[in-house]
This record gives C-alpha cells, structure tokens and sequence, in this order.
C-alpha cells in the first residue's frame, strides 16, 4: 500500500480552481521534489494536503496510509503523521515556542493513548532537536516566529518536523530564505530524519537543496498539474533550461 | 442575631406596617418585593433587615439625591431606557427553616459555585478560601468565619454588620464613594440590601483569600449589593469576587457599589471574575446591565490597593474600578482583561487619583472583542497639584476576533504638577483563521490554540490572580470565543 495516494485532484479558492488534476502516488522511503514556476499552485496543492479551510476540493480523492485524508480535519491529519513545513509560517506573538512544541508533541502522544511529557522532560527533548537542525536555545523563549527572519522560520519549522516527527512530511520552499551553511545543517537534520517508513515531498525552486538531499523522483509543477516526472537528473536540466520547454513539451 | 434568614418575612413586615396591601409576590422559592421604588419601598428594606437609624437616614439621602440626578450618557453604550419602578428592590430565597449549616444550601447554588471552581460545602470547602455567597439580595452563606474571628477579622454580610458593628459602618461607608458620587451608585446608596463585609485588624496577614459569590437568581430583581473592605495598618487582604445569572429574555440590573479602604502600609488585592449573563448573542435579547462602582481609598501613607477584573459577561458593563491615591507613596494597580462576544457592549477601564507625593499607578488593559460586540478601554489619570514624582504605566490592548467587532480606546489625561511621569502604551492585533491553522497543523485543538493565544494576550493579568481563578478564567475565556473564531 502507498503512503499517500492523490488521483485526479482538482481544488480551488473562491471558485477559483488552482490544482487543476494532480495525480501523485508516494511510497514509504521516497524523496519527491516538487518544482514549477511561481503561482502554478504548489503551496495550494500542499495547504490542500493539511486541509487549510480556505481550499476547497471540487473533484477527486486523497488517500493517505488507506483512509481518506479529505474526511479528516487539519488537526486529525497532523495527529495521522503528515507534517506541513509552510512557505510562510504565521507569527504568533504572546504563545512561547517551547510551550507550542511541548502542546503539539503531547497532543500527539495523548492521540495515541501516551502519557504527556513534563515540561522538564520536553526540555530535554527539544534540546537534543534544537542541537539537530542547529538553533540556538534562545529560540525557545521566543514567541513562535514573532519577529524571527525568513530563515528562523524555516528553521523552526525544521525544528517542528524534528520534534514530531511525522510519516510523510511535505516542506514548502524551505531553503528559501537558508544562507548556505544553514541549509547545510538542516539538510543534514532532514537526512538523518529520512528512513524506510517515512516519505518526503520537497517544493524548491533551486537544484541546490536536491545536492543535498537526494530525490527519488522530481516532478515539475506548472498551471495547477504535474507536467512531467523524473528523476533527479531531471531537476539538472530545469536548472540548465528553466520550465519554459517542459511547458512547451506538454503543450505540444 | 441578624442572619439575614432570620429576619422577619415580607408578610410580617407587611402586617407590621399595615399599609402595604399591594404588590408583594411570595411564591415557594422566594421572597419578593413587588416592583417599584419610593421612600417606602427603602423604608422597607431598611426595616426588613433590622437596620440602625443612621442608615435609613444614609439611604433616603441617597434616594433624594437620586431623584435629581440622572443617567450618565456619556459611556459608549447603548440600550432603551431603563424603567425604574419596573424593578424588584428586595428579593430573598425563602427559607423552610433557619439553616444550621452550609450544607443546607440550595443545591444547585453550590453545584454552580462548584462549576466556578469554588466549592461551599463544608467537606469539599477550600481550605485556603472563605466565602460570602450572595443569592440576589441577601447573603445566605459564609465559611471559614470562626477561624477567621480568631485572628481578628471580620467577614460577613454586610445586613449583618450593620447590626454586629454599626460603628465601623457609619464611619466608613459612603466615604469611597459619596452618596451622590454618580447616578448608579446614588441608587445602590438607597436601595442595596446585602454584600460583604471586611475588616481586617491592623498587624494582620489574611490567613486565606476572602471571596463573594453573586448570582442574581429572579427575573425581575435588581441585585444592589455594596461591599466595604477596610484594611488597617500593615494588614494584607486578597478579595475575590465571582459573578454568575441564568438566562431571562428580560434585562437585569447589577448595580454594585464596592468601596475599600487602606491604612498606613496596608494592602487590598481585589480579583473578580465577572461571568452574567450576557444577553442571547444573535438577538442580543436578555442578559445583564452591569453598572458598577468601585473605588478604593488609599488613605494611609505606603499603602496598595490592587484591582484585578476578569469580565466575560453581561449584556453591558459599565465600571471604572479606581485608586484614590491619598496618602504618600501610594500605589495603585488596575489589571484587567474584559471580553465582549456576541452583541455585548463594554465600557471599562479605571481611575487613577494621584493626590499625595510619590504616588504611582500602573494600569494593564486587555480587551478582547469578537462577533458584533463593542469593547471599550476608557481611563483617566489625574495628577493633583501636590503629587510631585507622581508616576503612571498604562498599557492598553486590543485583540479583534473577526471583524465585525470593535475596539476603542479613551485615555484621559490631566496633571496639575510637572514633576510627574507618564507612560502610554496602545496595541490592536487579530486572531486570525491563519494563525488556528497553524496550531491545528501541528495537532493542537482549536481550543487549545484558542486558549494559547489568549492566555499570551492575557498573561499579565491572569497572573494577578490566584491560581484556581486564574485556571478557571483561562478556560472561561476559550470557551467563549470557541464560535467566535473563523
Ligand atoms: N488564499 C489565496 N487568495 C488568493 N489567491 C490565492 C490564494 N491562494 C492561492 N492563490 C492563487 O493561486 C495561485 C497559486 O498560488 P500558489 O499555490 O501559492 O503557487 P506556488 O506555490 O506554486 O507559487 C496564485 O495565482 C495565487 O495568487
Ligand atoms: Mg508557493
């Protein structure tokens, strides 16, 4: 069986369709890159995938580990195992970020009948997780992503996907806004989180996050569909040549 | 003996005065005066309750005075005249027999308080809370008296003070706030009929917290309940309030006086969780009009007077819990946090009176406004002529929810003396659809997510309260915005 399996989706905002009939298939072990030109619609097919209210499915089905991801709501698919890595995390002044980890990783563990962790224990825990994707501690005495840079964010968000570590974990443009060395560590971070029962669908616009961490598969994303797939030589030649002959191709 | 269920029943006042034929209702529940006000009606209530002369006196002054005066319009509130002689004066839950314990106690009253985190039966009481519960007009439950009597406080109705300690009553009472001060409190002046007492010896720590429990129980009853704290010298108090009512389609009018006094080095800490009804939120039919005055006095040199609100409810709110700062060296603090859902409609905030030297005052304002209610911050700061080095800190937030609500804010400033600080702080956010799906995508509830951004937004206060309340507060205030959002 598939980890997650996505036939024929079409899905919109405000009648407005943007994923215009993606068909994905994704297995445990597997890497996937996700590129194509700003707009074509990735970070709506990935918002769809965590079941942000504001989309809305017209047609086909989500299956994720054999249910149907599109009867869940946003907090049970996180709880299912799929973590989201936002473009654009939302600030959220006044709610500590070691407090909203320590909520997150005990509402998963209270989902699966499990003790929660004190917060001395989650210190501990996040730490380690802290030391993995290289922040500093003082981040966990900020408010969540209040006032953090572009790349503290995405950080953060790495730092999330360490801590609760999900079965399928989809990050949206993460290296953006990373200076060399940070996308670095966290591509390490992310290597070391990679293993044969967990899959990963990367949105990047650069070859040089795909140096790091190796794709199975990259799929190029333009007017709401996938184009084409390959594998990572394919994301070689986007580098060279751009979208524009891939559009072309599918045109023809 | 004044237990206020010992005294005389409506029909033996009533046979006593022999004039009185109309309108008073009984039914099994309770004992209520019929509607209308006049000097008989407070003649009535003031004999009812065995009061001393100097009281009557103290109430038809008052009701003289409010007979000139007339409703405040200035609030940014707004509701249809309200009908004065359409209002019970005095309503009392009837009692079978006089109760030996607290036990007796109507039972759905404690499953009530209970819910408020705050248990009145003697097995489950807390140990480290004394409690006054006042249903409608009278007072019909104090724990932990003895014990507190051995130290030398006094903790009781205030029917049964005006008996026991006449004396401590008339030197204090009406001196926070005057008879005529403004148009609600002249009103309770003439017509409240129970509340709390306090009186805290000098020397003396409060061995635990002291609270009233306020639930307005019948429809068409006023609740006018006036509480009068005095803290002597070097003595330390913390006072909390609890409000609940059921649901009537009709309005109810709360219009509470508190006033509180504090000696050489003494300290008040006066929390209240504010919880009415607040009207049906869709047609904003029923719920309560909540008119309050509260004042405090620091009269003595280095002494504190801390206020600490938690208003979720009512259908309007209109209350400036304020300071005078009298003596030097004075503190005053103002922490609130006020909701408004549905189509509520609060206009709160605080006065700061700097009169002695060294004065300061420190105000933390949280509104949080959702659905089509209408939240307002209105403070004053004055600094008189003698208040040199005075010092104020005002922080004042908003937090829309949704965008049909509104905040507003009125600061008002006046100082008669250069030699003063201010500090003003202001800030509006939103809780926004984004920011919940945030937290949900990583496997937080709603609630919880809710609960988390609140109790940020609100963290400076509730950490002013004691912690059951502060607790109770949290989950107060999430549940209410629960619809709310998105
Ligand atoms: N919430 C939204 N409001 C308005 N337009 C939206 C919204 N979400 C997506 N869109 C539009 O949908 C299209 C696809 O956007 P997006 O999925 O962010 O693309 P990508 O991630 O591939 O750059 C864009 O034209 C964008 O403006
Ligand atoms: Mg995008």
């Amino acid at each position: 069986m598939s980890l997650l399996e996505i036939k024929d989706l079409h899905a919109g905002f405000e009648g407005t369709e943007i994923v215009k009939g993606v068909s994905l298939t994704i297995n445990a072990g597997e890497v996937h890159a996700v590129m194509g030109p700003n707009g074509s619609g990735k970070s709506t097919l990935s918002k769809v995938l965590a079941g942000h209210p504001s989309y809305e499915v017209t047609q086909g089905s989500i299956i994720y580990k054999g249910k149907d991801l599109l009867e869940l709501d946003p907090e049970q698919r996180a709880l299912a195992g799929i973590f989201m890595g936002f473009q654009y995390p939302v600030e959220i002044p006044g709610v500590n970020n070691a407090e909203f980890l320590r909520l997150a990783y005990n509402a998963q563990l209270v989902s699966k009948g499990e003790e929660e962790l004190d917060p001395l224990d989650f210190d501990e825990l996040l730490d380690e997780k802290m030391k993995l994707v290289g922040m500093d501690p003082k981040y966990k005495d900020r408010f969540l992503n209040d006032g953090f840079s572009g790349g503290e964010k995405k950080k953060n968000e790495i730092l999330q996907m360490a801590v609760l570590n999900p079965s399928l974990a989809v990050l949206d443009e993460t290296d953006s806004g990373l200076d060399i060395d940070a996308l670095k560590v966290v591509s390490e971070g992310v290597n070391k989180w990679i293993n044969k029962d967990n899959a990963l669908i990367l949105i990047t616009h650069y070859q040089r996050l795909l140096n790091y961490i190796q794709p199975d598969f990259v799929h190029v994303f333009g007017q709401g569909k996938i184009l084409k797939s390959g594998d990572k030589n394919l994301a070689l030649e986007l580098e060279k040549q751009g979208y524009d002959w891939v559009v072309t191709e599918t045109a023809n | 003996m004044t237990d206020p269920v010992k005294s005389p029943s409506v029909e033996e006042v009533l046979e006593d005065k022999g004039q009185y034929k109309y309108g008073f209702t009984t039914d099994i529940e309770s004992d209520t005066l019929a509607k209308g006000l006049n000097e008989d009606v407070i003649r009535f209530i003031s004999k009812k309750k065995n009061e001393p002369e100097f009281m009557l006196d103290f109430r038809l002054k008052a009701y003289r005075k409010w007979l000139t005066m007339e409703e405040p319009k200035w609030p940014n509130v707004h509701y249809p005249p309200i009908d004065f002689q359409d209002i019970s004066y005095y309503s009392a839950p009837k009692p079978k027999k006089v109760l030996e314990s607290i036990d007796e106690v109507d039972p759905e009253l404690l499953r009530t308080f209970e819910k408020l985190g705050i248990p009145l039966d003697e097995q489950k009481k807390l140990a480290n809370v004394a409690v006054d519960a006042v249903f409608d007009s009278v007072s019909v439950a104090t724990t932990h008296k003895k014990k507190l009597m051995e130290v030398g406080i006094i903790f009781c109705p205030i029917s049964e003070a005006l008996v026991e300690y006449p004396e401590l009553i008339e030197e204090y009472l009406g001196t926070v706030v005057p008879v005529g001060d403004n148009y609600y409190s002249a009103l309770n002046s003439a017509v409240f009929t129970d509340g709390s007492f306090v009186y805290i010896p000098p020397d003396t720590i409060s061995p635990m917290e002291l609270s009233t429990y306020f639930r307005i129980n019948t429809e068409e009853t006023g609740q006018f309940e006036r509480t009068l704290i005095i803290c002597a010298e070097n003595s330390y108090v913390s006072y909390l309030e609890g409000c609940t009512a059921p649901q009537f389609d009709t309005n109810q009018l709360h219009a509470a006086v508190v006033e509180l006094v504090t000696m050489e080095n003494a300290e008040i800490k006066y929390s209240t969780v504010q919880n009415w009804y607040s009207g049906d939120p869709e047609t904003g039919k029923g719920g309560i009009y909540n008119f309050v005055t509260k004042r405090g006095k620091c009269l003595g040199d280095n002494s504190k007077i801390s206020w600490t609100q938690v208003e979720t409810g009512s259908a309007i709110t209109w209350k400036y819990p304020s300071c005078i700062l009298l003596g030097d060296n004075t503190q005053g603090e103002f922490y609130s946090v006020a909701l408004t859902n549905g189509l509520m409609q609060a206009d709160t905030g605080t006065k700061m009176i700097h009169i002695g030297k060294n004065t300061r005052s420190s105000i933390i304002s949280k509104g949080i406004s959702a659905d089509r209610s209408s939240n307002s911050y209105r403070g004053q700061v004055k600094i008189g002529p003698n208040a040199s080095n005075a010092r104020n800190y005002t922080q004042c937030d908003s937090m829309l929810v949704g965008d049909k609500c509104s905040a507003h804010t009125f600061p008002y400033i006046e100082t008669a003396n250069s030699s003063v600080q201010l500090e003003h702080e202001a800030s509006t956010s939103k809780i926004s659809e984004d920011q919940l799906f945030y937290f949900e995508s990583r496997g937080i509830s709603r609630e919880n997510a809710i609960q988390a951004v609140i109790n940020g937004f609100c963290k400076e206060v509730f950490k002013q309260l004691p912690m059951e309340f502060a607790v109770e507060a949290q989950k107060l205030l999430a549940l209410k915005l629960e619809d709310s959002v998105g």
